[in-house]
């Protein structure tokens, strides 16, 4: 039989019922969509974090506080201070800037607007680049700023539009916990990142951030506490070397020996490779789902090729009583479950394209479609039209022509 | 078609159906010659065998012993493959329940023994020709595109017998045509079975129905699985007779 007309048999078939081809479909509509908006959301996901990486600027090492050395019955140091920082700035070859940070969490009030637990970033002007963030309205603070201490803050989009509504907030002066400071500046919408809501935080020199926000029981003694140092080397080549330097470096200054230290040492390469580490566990853990949901469909087209064929018995009697061989049967069910599949498939394409797309518009999860993974999605779905037919078919093709005759 | 040609010849033909160590016997040393252009009746009580003689000479099942030979060619030890294409090619069928595909137009059912055709005797481009050639000598040229069930009984036999023509089979079998008709339409069916008989064909019928039986030439009346009598059907051609009988309806 030609091909056309095995499409056309087949094609008939599943007209004559259409819901419940649909439903059988189902299964693989929703497979092949959660195939292709999964992959689309990791690779959102990627893509998003591959930006971070790059905004965030080359040659960055991460030094942060390691908390267990506040507990009781440890050294005297409060892990990084600000000096260290001075210290790693002065006395380190081949570091280019170095900027600190430290929060704290006060109440801000502008006006009659009174907002708790707001976060307050204390750090150098330099964070602005660091961060890849801009300001959108005013300035930012200067260094000048931050040797002497000023009262200045700049806000997040979210914070400012909370705080003043439609007012210009330039200039305006707000209570930070008991302080007042005047808002200089608004950054441009930066949105979460990381965990972090740039949008929703205000940004003070760490001077005054230091001296008024964020003292500590340990700040009298040892400096001033902060929560992480940035440090940008000149040159990738002199990443090993600058790291090595600021271990023996902040080890002797917070009398720990090498193999103890209080404080940890990232750069962007562990950064990175740790969050491809999470997005690739999350991608198979979703493969795996759709994957599942795929073979769940695939058994669905199965149940229903076999209630076809013991409905279609007198039909297969028919056919076989004119001339058709075990293998015309064959084909003519296994191409109708291909076909539900298939159709099956594109349908599901459909439905993830558009889920992708309706996904990244509406969560703030970013979406990228993968080309290859419509291909993969597809291709998955007739392998498992064509596994699942089988068995169906064949059962047809076994009947014996004079029982199917006589089926009622 | 010239005489002394054999269509069908079975030799000591027995089909036995083995059940739970229980064997019956359905067929018994069965021997019978149908020659071309004949017009033959089976008849016979239930389970004298003429079931299963039809299904073997349908090439629907093979017997257990014997041989029988279709049209010059052995073809008792066929396989599944090999007796679906003989089907094909060779033979035509009419069943009591007519057995159309439904929600599929007359001229589609017509057309599927085509559609099973390997050797493409009939190029696909004729095809749809060709179909509208026999609905139009079973007189349902302008109903083509209808579906089985918007046809009367007789209507739908009349399809069937197109798609048992449509193949140009060396016999055609007819497994009790009228047997869900009434007798107005039965008769009309076998008034087409007597035309194409009368232009050549070779028709096989089974039947418990005398009317019926009368039309052939020649009935076969089978008991027990064997040929108990066989009775020639008058001295005149019965064809020539029926067809003045028809005009007068």
């Amino acid at each position: 039989m030609r091909l056309s007309e095995v499409f056309r048999i087949a094609w008939e078939a599943i007209g004559k019922n259409k819901v419940r081809a649909l439903l059988t479909m189902l299964g693989i509509i929703i497979g092949v969509a959660a195939v292709i908006v999964m992959i689309s959301i990791s690779a959102g996901t990627e893509a998003t974090i591959s930006d971070q990486i790059t905004a965030l600027g080359s040659n960055l090492i991460y030094i942060s506080s390691s908390f267990s050395r506040m507990g009781p019955g440890m050294a005297s140091s409060g892990g990084l201070i600000y000096d260290d920082a001075t210290a790693i700035e002065e006395q380190i070859s081949g570091v280019k800037g170095v900027v600190v940070e430290q929060d704290a969490s006060e109440t801000v009030k502008a006006g009659s607007v009174s907002l708790d637990a707001i976060s307050v970033t204390g750090t150098s002007p330099d964070f602005l680049s660091v961060r890849s963030l801009t300001v959108s309205e005013g300035r930012f603070y200067t260094t000048d700023d931050v040797t002497n201490k000023k009262k200045v803050a700049v806000l997040g989009y979210d914070l400012a539009t909370e705080l003043f509504g439609t007012t210009d907030p330039i200039g305006q002066t707000i209570l930070v916990s008991t302080t007042r400071v005047t808002v200089i500046g608004v950054l441009a919408e930066k949105g979460t990142v990381g965990e972090i809501d740039y949008d929703a935080r205000l940004y003070a020199p760490i001077s005054l951030v230091l001296q008024k926000f964020a003292q500590t029981p340990f700040s009298r003694i040892v400096g001033d506490q902060i929560r992480m140092i940035f440090v940008q080397v000149d040159d990738k080549a002199n990443m090993d070397n600058v790291i090595l330097q600021t271990q023996i470096l902040l080890a002797k200054r917070h009398n720990v020996s090498l193999d103890s230290l209080d404080f940890t040492v990232t750069t962007q390469q562990d950064i990175i490779a740790t969050q491809e580490s999470t997005t690739a566990a999350f991608r198979s853990l979703l493969a795996w789902v759709a994957g599942v949901s795929l073979i769940v469909g695939g058994i669905g087209i199965m149940n229903i090729m076999l209630v076809s064929v013991t409905e279609r018995t007198r039909e297969i009697g028919i056919r076989q009583s004119i001339g058709a061989t075990p293998a015309d049967i064959r084909w003519q069910f296994l191409t109708e479950a291909l076909l539900m599949s298939l159709v099956g498939g594109l349908i599901g394409a459909a439905v993830g394209i558009g889920g992708s797309w309706l996904f990244g518009t509406v969560s703030s999860m970013r979406t990228l479609i993968v080309p290859s993974s419509i291909l993969l999605a597809f291709g998955s779905a007739a392998a498992v039209g064509a596994f699942f037919g089988f068995y169906p078919a064949n059962r047809a093709a076994q009947l014996d022509p004079i029982d199917a005759l006589r089926h009622e | 078609m010239t005489a002394a040609h054999t269509i069908i010849e079975t030799i000591d033909l027995t089909k036995i159906y083995g059940m739970n160590g229980v064997s019956v016997t359905a067929l018994e040393n069965l021997s019978i010659h149908i020659e071309a252009g004949e017009f033959v009746a089976i008849m016979g009580p239930s389970g004298s065998g003429k079931s299963t003689l039809l299904n073997i000479l349908g090439c629907l099942a093979r017997p257990t012993s014997g041989k029988y030979i279709l049209d010059g060619e052995d073809v008792s030890d066929l396989d599944k493959v090999q007796l679906a294409l003989i089907r094909n090619l060779k033979l035509g069928y009419v069943f009591q329940s007519y057995n159309l595909l439904s929600n599929t137009t007359a001229l589609r059912n017509v057309m599927l023994p085509l559609l099973y055709d390997r050797t493409h005797r009939v190029p696909p481009e004729k095809w749809q020709a060709m179909g509208e050639k026999v609905l139009e000598a079973v007189d349902l040229g302008d109903r083509m595109h209808h579906q089985p069930q918007e046809f009367s009984g007789g209507q739908q036999q009349r399809v069937a017998i197109a798609r048992a023509l449509i193949n140009d089979p060396v016999v055609i079998i007819a497994d009790e045509p009228t047997g869900n008709l009434d007798s107005r339409s039965g008769e009309e069916i076998m008034g087409l079975l007597d035309t194409f008989h009368k232009q050549g064909k070779t028709i096989v019928i089974v039947t418990h129905d005398p009317i019926v039986a009368a039309h052939t030439e020649r009935t076969i009346h089978l008991r027990d699985g064997r040929i108990d009598t066989i009775v020639h059907n008058g001295n005149s051609h019965p064809v020539i007779r029926k067809e003045t009988n028809y005009a007068a309806i």
